[in-house]
């Protein structure tokens, strides 16, 4: 890969994330609700809420906010919570360790579990483990991830009491080293693999038509016609070549991994931004709001870049364009 | 190895079927051909004739199910045909190779061409990989790869078509095999690519003694290289014989029509359009009765050859053999610009 290409991509990262920032400031903008209002309660006099519009630079034109927003995102400085009155940044540094956990390890287990199933029923197509994958990845992907999460609850912490039923560790002990990672291990397991479920049935699907997909090019008859067995070819010609989807498909789901966390943390009661976001939602927070809505756009963003140099990785043909 | 005189493949009433919805396909219906070292068997025939399924057959290679296999498949005296996979495997790549006809397509995007060459080396050899990459780069400088050592890093994308189908054939030769299949090897090509490939594999041939099944629609082709053709049509074998013989003394109406539908630059006739063979190939699914040519035929009679399927029969000598019911009047119907020459390579259009 070269240095050029890897430039060009970073360089086009900027705009996306100027247009992100300008987009979520005038939507955050047009939602209806009067930070002052909310803060100073419905019994406040107007020139009470005269002034508490003044301190937070709410009276000034909007474009003169912006700006003044800009600049300070630009600093690294996503400003005041309304309603909580700490710094964003703060809040987000507490919160966001927590959703990274849950969100990479459901990539992670949907990932490996997505193309294992793909794979081992791309081998015997149509046989049995594949109709029972199809099925089941049909199923899984169009349940609801609330209804699914509670179902879990119910099933696996309390009725066969598998998994605890909510939280990141158990409150009533202080653990240290490897016995807090293992108690964060054990309250980690459900919520991650309900949040992956939709996404191991997605992924098994994409990989698996891939797969039959390209065992059928003129390449893989090559593969065949040089003696290879069955499984080299698969595992060595069509794999890599049907892993291109996947790729693409995995950068664009990791948006949609943290939107589905924010369901999942809430049933769970798991302390990461979606409750954070939820709240600043409820209460009209518009910094905590676009603080939250730009970090994500970020990760968003960045995943995508990493999708695209993955992508030049496993493919020689987008390498040297 | 085979015993002295006997052929390397001896093909003995293959049938290949592929059973879909809409009915049994026959693709290919009865076809037996010997092949000896050192010879160039022509098999020629329009889209659909059975001609690449006849080479997959040979290999093993059509998908089962739907496609179904039987005959005999004699390779130096043993029976390709049912045998176990991992010994068939054995024989693919290493003693019977294929050249495909698209090298665009048929070479895998994602990895340099020196693995792909080495990787069949790998497969058939105990070589270490620093052995079989030094044969790939051995393999490229012999197909005629500028900068072998260089370009062996390269991915497909980074080589024009003709030398994409060279590193095909680097590939296929890369085991010394006894039989290469090449199975329109230069349709894809411009033509002056064409007569370089053709060369090679010429050139190849003489210098291992091995034989090479030519499939292509390409009389021009035939013509050059062949020394045996086999025209086949809706599955089977309607002519074969040595080059000359059925060239210039078609024994088959179908083979006739081939040969008058070939585009000529020498040709003074004051028009130069193409004579296409009327009508269209039969569905293999409902072959016509008797001999499955009669309905684009201008020699038939309906009484004989709506009913009867007419033999493979000898003509003029154990060799040629034809399967029309009116051999005879074909022979002498044979338009007189078509036994002036024998149209070269050259002279040929490429493919459709």
């Amino acid at each position: 890969m070269s240095a050029g290409y890897l430039a060009r991509r970073l360089l086009g990262v900027v705009p996306a994330l100027f247009g992100v920032l300008a987009v979520t400031f005038v939507l955050v903008h047009a939602v209806p609700g009067d930070p002052a209002v909310l803060l100073a309660g419905e019994a406040a006099t107007p020139d009470r809420l005269e002034e508490i519009r003044r301190d937070l630079g709410l009276d000034r034109p909007l474009p003169q906010q912006f700006v003044t927003y800009a600049a300070n995102v630009a600093r690294g400085d996503l400003g005041v919570s309304i309603s909580q009155g700490r710094p964003v940044n703060a809040i987000i540094a507490e919160r966001i360790g927590p959703t990274l956990l849950l969100s990479g390890t459901a990539l992670g287990i949907s990932s490996f579990l997505g193309l294992l199933l793909g794979l081992v029923g791309a081998r015997r197509p149509y046989g049995r483990f594949d109709l029972v994958v199809n099925t089941a990845s049909l199923v899984g992907y169009a349940l609801p991830a609330f209804w699914l999460a509670q179902m879990a609850v119910l099933v696996f912490a309390v009725h066969l009491g598998w998994f605890p039923l909510l939280g990141y560790t158990d409150i009533r002990r202080e653990l240290t080293g490897f016995d807090h990672l293992s108690d964060v291990g054990y309250h980690l397991a459900l919520p991650a693999l309900v949040l992956a479920a939709s996404e191991v049935a997605l992924l098994a699907r994409v990989t698996r038509t891939g797969l039959l997909q390209e065992l059928g090019r003129d390449y893989v008859r090559t593969a065949r016609a040089k003696g290879a067995a069955e499984d080299e070819v698969l595992n060595n010609h069509a794999l890599r070549n049907a892993l291109l989807p996947v790729v693409t498909l995995l950068g664009t789901r990791v948006g949609f991994l943290v939107s589905g966390a924010v369901v999942i943390e809430a049933v769970f009661s798991w302390p990461g931004l979606g409750s954070v976001i939820v709240t600043a939602a409820q209460q009209a927070d518009r910094i905590t709001m676009l603080g939250l809505v730009l970090v994500v756009a970020v990760g968003v963003i960045f995943a995508n870049l990493l999708t695209d140099l993955l992508y030049g990785w496993v493919d020689p043909r987008v390498r040297h364009r | 190895m085979e015993a002295p005189g006997q052929a390397l493949l001896s093909v003995r009433d293959l049938h290949a079927s592929f059973h879909t919805d809409a009915g049994v396909v026959k693709a290919v219906d009865g076809v037996s051909f010997d092949l000896r070292r050192g010879e160039v068997l022509a098999v020629v025939g329009e889209s659909g004739s059975g001609k690449s399924v006849t080479a997959m057959s040979l290999l093993g290679l059509l998908p089962s199910p739907p496609a179904r296999v039987s005959g005999q498949v004699l390779w130096k005296g043993r029976d390709l045909v049912g045998l176990a996979e991992p010994e068939m495997r054995k024989v693919r790549g290493a003693e019977i190779a294929m050249v495909f006809q698209d090298p665009m397509s048929s070479l895998n995007p994602l990895h340099t061409v020196g693995r792909q060459i080495a990787e069949v080396v790998r497969l058939h050899t105990t070589s270490s990989k620093r052995q079989a990459w030094e044969r790939a780069i051995e393999m490229m400088d012999l197909v005629g790869i500028p900068q072998a050592r260089r370009r062996a890093k390269s991915y497909p994308h980074e080589f024009s078509g003709g030398m994409r189908q060279r590193v095909m054939i680097a590939i296929a030769l890369a085991c010394d095999p006894d039989l290469l299949i090449a199975d329109e090897p230069t349709t894809a090509l411009d033509v002056t690519i064409q007569a370089q490939v053709l060369e090679l594999l010429q050139e190849t041939k003489e210098r291992t003694s091995s034989a090479i099944l030519l499939i292509t629609h390409d009389l021009g082709i035939v013509a050059g290289m062949a020394d045996e053709v086999l025209v086949m049509y809706a599955g089977k074998v309607v002519e074969r014989g040595p080059a000359r013989d059925v060239f210039y003394r078609s024994r088959h109406p179908y083979t006739l029509g081939l040969l008058a539908a070939l585009p000529r630059v020498d040709d003074e006739a004051a028009d130069n359009r193409l004579r296409p063979i009327e009508g269209t190939p039969p569905s293999l699914i409902h072959v016509p009765s008797g001999c499955s040519f009669h309905p684009r035929c201008s020699f038939r009679r309906l009484e004989t050859c709506s009913v009867d399927e007419p033999p493979l029969a000898a003509h003029g000598g154990e060799a040629h053999r034809a399967a029309c019911h009116f051999a005879e009047d074909v022979v002498s119907v044979a338009p007189a610009d078509l036994q002036r020459s024998v149209p070269s390579a050259a002279a040929a259009a490429p493919g459709p």
